[in-house]
């Protein structure tokens, strides 16, 4: 019971928000976040609710991982982390 | 007056009155204005009658992209165009809610005139009823239409043949994430439906010498119901290319929020053709010249039914390929 | 950080088949290095689906086997709690709100979809949100939350409960039926039929429970690597628990640093804690499992819709279902008697063909293809 997808959170304040992802938007709650949130941060919202903030430096260095898997054609994750 | 009462419904003169202020200054044609029992036609151009009707209760009834009225009528007009046909007349028939804002009325009338002229049909007829507060859910619309098909135009799902393609004239599911989205609470100013008349699509391949197997508009169910219903009465067998399918950055958003598949939510301006692979160009250059066949593409393949196989299937980016089936009851909002 | 973060990229590259096939290759060498025949669990309906979709089980090589556990909250939910439910939904005082998931589980008699055609007030809930404003519109109502699902969607209740405590709202009620899956893992664990080597662990419950939660997992032997759901992720999860099988070194590896961290998210546990003590749980096709469920504490009684007076008919098994042996992973659809003979997605016997997650679900809906003739 997992879906979630990570949105942007756009407007609003320490308890309820606006998040946006592709140019779409809905209201979420921030009731559950362990740190408090800032505008222009990324989460990911299951059921109407931020469950965590999305740690954007992990996501880049997936990003540069899944790049070199594809450029090098064979992967070794477990050298890399 | 600024509400729809149970008097408008009785056939007495608070119906007249809406009929000559409301209904008729809009639609506005001879057949109509002559208000008989029925509608009194000129004949027939040569062809085969199409004649083909359906019922509208969509909610909300006003959304981004259009609203109940414009539905009503696209949805009638693209049946008799996917057939082929030319539409010329439609019916109009109202089944309103005590309490319905005549303001709100107003829109889905306005809605139906200009979905009529860009569609270059007639309203010629209609009715009007109406319900108890709470027993109709604003507003319901029954249209009919007739058209009639070009003597040289041959369209069945059995004249689809291995090695024909299938297009789609634009971007799939947008209705349909557009109404869901409505009723939960999510927007996006690039969140839109589709609808829309199809039949200057359906033309345009006509006249550009395409030889058309056969069309279908993909309304409820979507692109994978319907091209399952025509590969299940053709008795072949279809392969979508997953990275070719075209689908709208704010409907592929919402599609992941709520989980739904768009291949499985209603178009109600897009249509589906069926060419010889040899005229794909020409189909989709004929298309491209029209603002609402901007986003056609290819995006399926015939081959060949033999035994075990299913239907429609999907090859994906990962080089497999899964069965793509009808849609199985109301595909829910999911969590999981 | 300079940049934004480029998700359309980040996304892309998850589903990018050239970084795929990079990693199927390794998985090719590890597998051939075991050589023997192995096999990996998820425990996540939402790992179930995307593996599924992606079709990633047929890439695998042919002594890897991919299974699902039971991942699926609404495919264990027991069927005596759906006929709770669906008695709720039939008292003229009480408005049942609910995900989507649960409108088509066949019950004793019936499904909720069917209750609410003879006239019950069931509504279809994306967030527990709405039906605390449905809640609110409709003061003289019990408006009940079926409050199904393991620990992603468990602190959205909880968070609800909080609200609708801070607000003074009476009338919203939960029904209680969510399932813990650290001690479900327990028991699978315990139970000699289950064969497994490795396990993935489901992304979002992780976000919740941390990757630490795991430990005890990989301690008894078991190979352990939380990750997302995306092809590529799934993919690197295989890779990392095929590498640890043939280094002999079970761990937990979190490959899903972007959002789980290793304490995972405390505020929402807590708030769990706040409403929810855990208790022996029954889960359908399974049995009892120690703990692996919450109930409300008796302080919150007043929000507990298990308190409320129904009539419950005597719960019935559908005969010839195998679906406890599906959701252990000892069988395969195909092996259920029932799996497309009379037990399809439109006529589901078993909660498992009911939920577009359930392992039936999924394997009909995408698996089919593997069952028949050669592809093109």
């Amino acid at each position: 019971m997992c879906l979630s997808i990570p949105m942007k959170l756009v407007e609003g304040d320490e308890f309820a928000a606006v998040a946006e992802v592709d140019g779409v938007r809905r209201e979420v709650s921030l009731m559950l976040l362990p740190q408090a949130a800032k505008l222009g941060d990324w989460v990911l919202v299951h059921a109407g609710y931020a469950i965590c903030q999305v740690d954007e430096d992990e996501a880049k260095q997936t990003l540069a991982l899944l790049h070199e898997a594809a450029e090098a054609g064979v992967l070794d994750w477990g050298s890399k982390k | 007056m600024k509400k729809i009462l149970l008097a408008h419904g009785s056939g007495g003169r608070l119906t007249g009155e809406l009929i000559r202020q409301a209904f008729v200054p809009a639609f506005e044609n001879p057949e109509l204005n002559e208000l008989s029992d029925s509608a009194l036609l000129p004949n027939l151009p040569p062809g085969q009658v199409a004649f083909s009707t359906d019922g509208f209760v969509v909610e909300p009834t006003i959304f981004p992209g259009g609203n109940l009225g414009e539905i009503s009528v696209c949805g009638t007009v693209n049946d008799l165009a996917v057939a082929g046909a030319r539409p010329l007349w439609l019916s109009w028939a109202l089944i309103l809610e005590e309490g319905l804002p005549l303001e709100k009325l107003q829109v889905f009338v306005d809605g139906a005139k200009s979905a009529a002229a860009q569609a270059g049909v007639q309203i010629v007829c209609g009715d009007t009823k109406v319900v108890p507060r709470g027993k109709g859910d604003e507003a319901f619309v029954v249209t009919a239409g007739i058209g009639v098909v070009p003597p040289e135009r041959k369209l069945n799902d059995k004249r689809i043949e291995v090695g024909d393609a299938l297009i789609v004239s634009g971007t799939v599911g947008d209705h349909g994430a557009t109404i869901l989205a409505c009723r939960h609470d999510i927007s996006g100013l690039e969140l839109k439906s589709d609808c829309g008349p199809v039949n200057r699509l359906t033309e345009a391949l006509f006249d550009a010498g395409v030889d058309v197997k056969v069309m279908h508009d993909p309304t409820r169910g979507g692109v994978a119901t319907t091209c399952n219903e025509a590969a299940e009465r053709g008795g072949h067998r279809l392969v979508i290319e997953a990275k070719d399918i075209p689908v709208s950055t704010a409907t592929r958003a919402v599609c992941e929020l709520l989980g739904m598949d768009p291949l499985y939510l209603a178009c109600e301006g897009r249509v589906l053709a069926w060419v010889p692979e040899a005229q794909v160009d020409l189909a989709l250059a004929a298309w491209h010249a029209l603002p609402e066949g901007a986003g056609a593409v290819r995006f399926g393949t015939i081959h060949e039914r033999t035994p075990g196989t299913v239907p429609v299937s999907l090859r994906t980016a990962f080089g497999g390929e899964q069965p793509v089936d009808v849609l199985s009851g109301m595909d829910l909002p999911r969590i999981c | 950080m300079s940049e934004d973060l480029d998700l359309a990229a980040l996304r892309r590259s998850l589903e990018d088949p050239a970084a795929g096939g990079a990693m199927l290759k390794r998985i090719e060498q590890l597998a051939s290095e075991l050589d023997r025949p192995i096999t990996l669990m998820e425990v996540c309906g939402t790992h179930t689906h995307s593996i599924a979709a992606a079709g990633l089980r047929r890439l695998m090589p042919s002594n890897v086997r991919l299974v699902s556990g039971p991942g699926c909250p609404v495919c264990v939910t027991p069927i005596g709690w759906v006929d709770r439910a669906m008695a709720l939904a039939a008292r003229e005082d009480v408005i049942v709100t609910t995900f989507g998931d649960m409108m088509r589980v066949p019950a004793s008699h019936g499904t909720l979809e069917e209750s609410r055609a003879s006239g019950a007030d069931v509504r279809i809930c994306y967030s527990t949100r709405d039906a605390l404003q449905i809640a609110r519109d409709n003061p003289s109502k019990k408006v009940v939350f079926l409050a199904v699902g393991f620990e992603t969607t468990a602190p959205t209740i909880a968070a609800a409960l909080e609200e609708a405590e801070r607000e003074g709202l009476p009338n919203f009620l939960v029904l209680a039926g969510h399932k813990t899956i650290p001690e479900a893992l327990e028991a699978l664990m315990d139970n000699e039929d289950v064969k497994l080597d490795g396990l993935l662990c489901p992304g979002h419950v992780s976000v919740i429970i941390g990757s630490e939660a795991y430990q005890p997992v990989a301690q008894a032997g078991l190979p352990c690597s939380v990750v997302g759901f995306a092809p590529n992720d799934v993919l690197v999860g295989v890779a990392e628990l095929l590498a640890q099988l043939v280094a002999n070194k079970p761990a937990v590896k979190n490959l899903y640093s972007r959002v789980v961290r290793p304490e995972g998210n405390p505020a929402a546990r807590a708030l769990l804690d706040k409403f929810f003590v855990q208790t022996d749980s029954d889960w359908r096709g399974l049995g009892s499992i120690p703990r692996s469920g919450l109930e409300l504490r008796s302080e919150y009684a007043h929000r507990d819709a298990s308190l409320l007076e129904v009539e419950l008919p005597v719960a019935r098994e559908p005969m010839g279902c195998r679906c406890g042996e599906v959701l252990q992973g000892t069988i395969d659809p195909p092996e259920c008697p029932l799996f497309g003979n009379g037990c399809d997605p439109e006529h589901a016997v078993g909660a498992c063909m009911v939920s577009s997650e359930g392992t039936c679900a999924a394997w009909h809906r995408h698996e089919r293809l593997a069952l028949s003739a050669p592809q093109s």
